[in-house]
């Protein structure tokens, strides 16, 4: 995975059953791969380039990194002045922006289909050309910090989701923050950030993403034409840190100025790229579906609808994450009932899991919903992309894409239970509270000239 | 799976298909909209959209918030009371026969409309299927008391987690600011004191009102022929009664004086939010304060705003302005968030950034990125099935010429920088702006 294998420019066509075109895959012999989902409903294309990289390469008192130089990509080349390109792009009727996660740090177009040429052009000259300039780091990491305030330091659940993670995880990458702690952010250098772009700003740590009305012939000579020519580099060699084994529950208290009290919940789980079984994260998928996912799932019929403990309840847990994560739940108890009386309630949903085997009807349903999915799926074409570059990126395939309803399907009723058993154990287990503290400043409203 | 099969075969002829048309019809080409009026009077917007098997529908009402009058929160809570029990099905009923075909329902409120989506397969058996459970929700919904008890103890659930926000405590004394004795003030979340007292007798009065034949307005797009949408349309609205379109709302009135409100909240940010009415949706001047609007904060990272505000100081993550049209003026916004020690240089910037806009209107290079940025990016607002309905339903709900959206880059490309500076100059009164402030002490 760190040195792809250069292959000469061949093409590996899949015909997938979607209304959606085939998708074709090449690989650039710099080792850049595109992948190319043709969708002709409507002229227009969304390309996304994808680089292996996110906040868990960080390392402890360098959180943040892979997110601020998202940001400074944007803020010039050699060929293009700060914010040029977000102009260009914009000059042209696209929409862009960029993401980070733990996992990837991610950039898109979405253009009228014949201008793929303006992003291809400028993604090209940014993955080789940045220029990383201490005036507008200095700004653009007070940006960032601003949006640490806006996402994270002034919303409760967001700064008791961040506390669990870090409570959760001893030694995982996974423990820290994709926008970075503060103290981080105060430190940073740009040095730090030339470092982390030299490092996996490559065109073999990349995989674009193009989905669209476009010819993937045409794609991949425009590829070539802007990409062919970036020189390879020695990506790092990332280090495992895989998590120490949990011996035992784990709780926090959170005191936040509030109004409403919160419990989340998680277990220890595997995910496909690390499945010992390979369809236990399918099952940990339908059994979460069960818990947690629809308007007919199981914590919104029991806590929410039949006995107005919660106001809301739900679980989440992704199969395809670079490491192993967490089986999340949550739920916001209602006033008449405490945290301590949710929390017992989810861990009987969970204790029931583990014992009793799931209905035909939910297993049924959950299916029903993975086929629909499928289908409803096709109407966002930067949807599809999205799926095929995390995918891509956290070192599986988007043919699992196609394979996805398959293993929904194969999972039984014993197999969810088999998962809850082996799974959701009390000492996997990390739980957060939060507690709301008074308010108070904020009764007084007043008018002022 | 297999009783898909037939659709998606023809849905995949049809997109080789389109791609060979595409090499000779200008890539602007809108999908053809028709439209009729059921015998009992609901007004039906239809685009056909074979190529996947699928079909949306939505019910838009004119029965938002504005309708509430004293009983603040009634539109909403109606609206969220609609798919917890309906026909001889329960709550937990509705919600597994409509996961059991894997359909998405979904319902909402707004300040102008009310609304209820749904997103099947087309094929016969899951269409059928989610088509009648959503026919009973939309049509005999029981309003039964511990459903309304549930519903109420949620929505005054929300109404304490806007409490807790900054950002949603500001756009609240926003609308408050700007409109108030208009019904535009009154919050879609609604109150404590009427959520606590509301009664099944009065969410049955506002549904008997308000959810009528010539009140409701069905949008469809998807897999379906004109006649297949007919026979849909007619069997959803075919037990409403007839009623009567809810009356125009009331104009609004400019606003006198300049009013500032400060509300202390302990976030490490403050979150500021200026503005004044703005246009409604047929305003003639609607297209001219759009584009001068994309240039002065609507055009993201690029926008004046944000360049003075984000890219040159860096002083907030998101900063916007926009005009919110709606059935009457709806709000001129600008926003941003910054940290508390910076609300004074914060609030200088976004001032002295409008003011000049009106006073100098766009440079002839803003204006040229501008309109080529709008009418090049045209494609990418009407290029799925989601978008379309959307559009359905706004133009219909506001009406809307049929030809808006054929006509909407042309009526772009018409605008000039004369007509905006005159626009904003004649349209925006930085002195007479309420300017909203929740936050801590810097």
């Amino acid at each position: 995975m760190l040195s792809r294998k250069l292959l000469s420019a061949c093409l590996i066509l899949f015909a997938s059953s979607t209304a959606a075109g085939p998708v074709h895959e090449y690989h650039l012999q710099n080792g850049l791969k595109l992948i190319v989902k043709e969708d002709h409903r409507s002229p227009v294309v969304v390309s996304q380039i994808w680089y292996k990289v996110g906040s868990s390469y960080e390392v402890d008192g360098n959180t943040g990194l892979a997110h601020v130089l998202e940001h400074m990509m944007f803020k010039g080349t050699k060929n293009l002045g700060p914010n040029e390109f977000s102009r260009i792009i914009a000059e042209n009727g696209g929409r862009e922006n960029a993401f980070t996660s733990r996992d990837y740090t991610a950039y898109f177009q979405r253009l009228e289909s014949s201008r793929l040429e303006v992003s291809f052009k400028h993604e090209a000259d940014r993955m080789s050309n940045l220029v990383l300039s201490e005036e507008e780091f200095q700004k653009e990491v007070k940006v960032v910090m601003e949006e640490r305030r806006l996402r994270t330091d002034d919303k409760p659940k967001s700064l008791t989701y961040e506390q669990f993670q870090a409570t959760a995880f001893t030694n995982s990458p996974y423990r820290n923050p994709v926008i970075g702690w503060m103290v981080d952010l105060e430190q940073m250098k740009l040095e730090d950030l030339e470092q982390w772009y030299r490092s996996w700003y490559r065109p073999n740590n990349a995989t674009i993403v193009v989905v669209g009305d476009v010819e993937p012939e045409a794609v991949l000579a425009l590829a070539k034409r802007y990409f062919g020519p970036l020189k390879p580099g020695t990506i790092p060699l990332l280090k495992t840190r895989t998590e120490v084994k949990q011996l035992g529950e784990r709780r926090i208290t959170m005191k936040v100025p509030a109004q409403l009290p919160y419990v989340m919940m998680g277990y220890k789980v595997p995910v496909v790229a690390h499945a010992e079984v390979d369809w236990e994260p399918y099952a940990l998928d339908v059994l979460s579906a069960i818990l947690g996912g629809a308007n007919s799932a199981r914590l919104t019929r029991d806590l929410v609808r039949s006995s107005s403990l919660a106001v809301s309840a739900g679980s989440d847990y992704s199969a395809f994450s670079r490491l192993n994560g967490l089986f999340l739940l949550d739920a916001t108890p209602t006033p008449e009932h405490s945290t301590a009386e949710v929390e017992s309630a989810l861990r009987a949903q969970v204790e029931t899991m583990s014992k009793e085997l799931v209905t035909g009807d939910e297993l049924d349903r959950v299916k029903a919903q993975v086929v629909a999915a499928k289908v409803f799926e096709q109407d966002s074409g930067f949807y599809q992309a999205m799926q095929i570059g995390r995918l891509e990126t956290v070192g599986l395939s988007w043919k699992l894409l196609d394979e996805y309803p398959h293993r929904i399907r194969a999972v039984t009723a014993e197999q969810v239970r088999a998962v809850a058993k082996k799974y959701l154990l009390e000492d996997q287990l990390t739980v957060a509270t939060l507690q709301p503290l008074s308010m108070k400043k904020a009764d007084a409203m007043g008018t002022e000239n | 799976m297999g009783v898909t099969n037939k659709n998606r075969f023809s849905g995949y002829v049809f997109a080789i298909a389109l791609l060979v048309v595409n090499l000779w019809v200008p890539a602007q080409a809108v999908p053809e909209i028709q439209q009729w009026t059921t015998p009992n009077g609901a007004r039906i917007m239809f685009i056909a959209a074979p190529s996947l098997p699928m079909v949306d529908v939505r019910v838009t009402f004119r029965a938002g918030s504005v309708r509430d009058g004293e009983h603040m929160g009634i539109s909403r809570l109606t609206s969220k009371l609609l798919d917890e029990g309906a026909g001889d099905w329960s709550a937990i009923e509705i919600a597994e026969r409509f996961d059991a075909t894997g359909a998405q329902f979904s319902s909402g409120t707004l300040r102008d409309m009310a609304w209820l989506s749904l997103r099947t397969l087309s094929d016969q058996k899951e269409f059928s299927h989610a088509l009648a459970t959503f026919k009973a929700v939309l049509t005999q919904p029981q309003f039964g008391d511990n459903a309304i008890s549930r519903i109420k103890e949620s929505m005054l659930t929300s109404l304490k987690s806007i409490e807790e926000s900054p950002s949603a405590l500001g756009e609240r004394g926003f609308y408050q600011a700007l409109y108030s004795g208009h019904p535009y003030a009154s919050p879609p979340s609604g109150n404590d004191e009427f959520l606590k007292s509301a009664t099944a007798a009065q969410i049955k009065a506002f549904y008997a009102r308000y959810y009528v034949a010539r009140n409701a307005i069905i949008s469809i797009v998807g897999d379906l022929d004109r006649k297949a949408a007919q026979v849909l349309a007619e069997d959803l609205v075919a037990s409403l009664p007839q009623g009567e379109r809810a009356a125009d709302l009331p104009s609004v009135t400019a606003l006198e004086a300049a009013a500032r409100m400060r509300t202390e909240f302990p976030s490490t940010q403050t979150h500021i939010y200026i503005g004044q009415p703005g246009v409604s949706r047929l305003d003639p001047d609607y297209f001219v304060l759009y584009t001068g609007n994309y240039i002065l904060g609507g055009s993201g990272l690029v926008s004046r705003l944000s360049e003075e505000v984000r890219e040159k100081r860096g002083l907030s993550y998101s900063v916007y302005s926009y005009f919110i049209p709606m059935e009457q003026s709806g709000p001129f916004q600008m926003k941003l968030q910054t940290r508390n020690d910076q609300v004074d240089e914060a609030l200088q910037v976004m001032r002295d950034t409008l003011q000049r806009f009106i006073d100098d209107g766009p440079t002839d290079k803003e204006l040229g990125a501008a309109i080529r940025g709008i009418t090049g990016g045209f494609p990418l607002r009407i290029d799925n099935n989601s978008k379309l309905l959307q559009y359905l339903a706004v133009i219909a709900f506001y009406d809307l010429p049929m030809d808006y959206l054929d006509t909407f880059p042309s009526r772009i490309e018409a605008v000039t920088g004369e007509q905006i500076r005159e626009t904003f100059k004649r349209r925006l009164n930085p002195k007479r702006m309420a300017t909203i402030i929740v936050g801590g002490q810097g």
